[in-house]
């Protein structure tokens, strides 16, 4: 998986952040997970530390995690329904034609930092 | 004193990643440099095509070639044989490239004088999806053994690609494969995706896809 390529970008962002905001230490990073974003919240902690002790704004620095359910929405009958649940057939009319609405994402809330 | 604050910042991870793959679009452009990005599971059949579409090319566009799928020590030395300029991108165990190595592959290639560069891909079709490198267009190979179910298994890839070779069309009569779901299962994805259906061992098909190619090189070059 490509945690570690992740993780160097949330490390990336954050970094422009501190300097843009002129803050000096960061406490806390808050990632929005999707459910079916492929993101494995432990490989992703695996490789934080590990990264964060060679940059200067996010030495321990600890990672949280918030997760975004996945909703698919049916183009034939405009229902929304759960995706882990039901995959790519619409539960209530069967067809195919589906497309997910959210649960794809990997986004940067929040920080604290001082 | 110092307080600790809570910062909103609700940013896609990617969204620097994204930032920088359009600066090197822009340059490419700049440069009137065409950049294909070539993904596949292992084994589908890049290195082949590769070869065969350099072949077809060479002699109306100048190729350059960035390898990042190296199994073996044979898929560079096939390249370099071939007489194309070519680098190989060390992905440092990564699964993926995203726009910064790519832009280091660009550099170390050296695009000013290139019509068309053409970046093969770390052997996944999960993580290089999620990935945009800079490519003016991405192509995708699925080979006959891995069956005809593909696009709804990995459908993100299928979304980002422009183009669908489906290679190994010379051992259909050994597979269960049917080529009529898979175009509908791969439209059902992506409606826009262009498919050829090719053989790398024979040649079959080969010719169509490699005019197409030269013709987005040429529009690219000239719009
Ligand atoms: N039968 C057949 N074999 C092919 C074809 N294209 C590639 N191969 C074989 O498939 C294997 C993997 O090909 P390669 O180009 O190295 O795949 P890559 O890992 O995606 O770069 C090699 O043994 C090739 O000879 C094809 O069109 N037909
Ligand atoms: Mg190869
Ligand atoms: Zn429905």
């Amino acid at each position: 998986m490509h945690e570690l390529g992740l993780v160097s970008h949330v490390i990336k962002t954050v970094e422009r952040i501190c300097r843009e905001q002129s803050l000096r230490q960061v406490c806390s990073v808050t990632l929005e997970i999707g459910e079916v974003s492929g993101v494995i919240p432990d490989y992703l902690t695996d490789c934080w530390y590990w990264s964060c002790k060679k940059t200067v704004y996010l030495r321990g620095a600890a990672l949280r995690f918030e997760t975004i359910p996945a909703v698919t929405l049916c183009e034939n009958c405009g229902c929304q329904y759960p995706t882990v649940t039901y995959a790519k057939i619409c539960p209530s009319c069967h067809s195919v034609r589906t497309h997910l609405l959210r649960g794809n994402e990997l986004i940067i809330k929040e920080i604290e930092a001082e | 004193m110092d307080s600790v604050q809570i910062i909103e910042i609700k940013e896609n991870v990617l969204a620097d990643n994204g930032l920088e793959a359009q600066r090197i679009r822009r340059q490419l452009k700049e440069e009137k440099t065409f950049l294909l990005n070539l993904m596949s599971s292992p084994g589908s059949g890049k290195t082949t095509t590769l070869l065969r579409t350099i072949e077809h090319l060479k002699n109306d566009l100048r190729i350059g070639v960035m390898e990042a799928d190296i199994d073996s020590a044979v898929d560079a030395e096939a390249i370099a044989a071939t007489s194309v300029k070519s680098v190989q991108l060390h992905t440092g165990g990564m699964c993926h490239l995203d726009a910064g190595m790519t832009e280091q592959g660009l550099q170390a290639l050296g695009t000013e004088d290139l019509d068309l560069a053409i970046l093969e891909n770390v052997g996944n079709l999960v993580c290089p999806a999620e990935f945009d490198t800079g490519a003016v267009q991405n192509a995708m190979i699925l080979s006959v053994p891995e069956g005809h179910d593909k696009p709804l298994k990995y459908p993100l890839i299928f979304t980002v690609c422009d183009v669908l070779l489906i290679n190994k069309i010379d051992v259909l009569p050994y597979f269960d494969f049917d080529m009529k779901k898979v175009v509908e299962y791969a439209h059902m994805r992506n409606p826009r995706l262009k498919i050829f259906p090719i053989s790398a061992k024979t040649g079959e098909g080969l010719g169509a896809w490699c005019h197409w190619l030269w013709e987005q090189v040429d529009t690219w070059q000239t719009s």
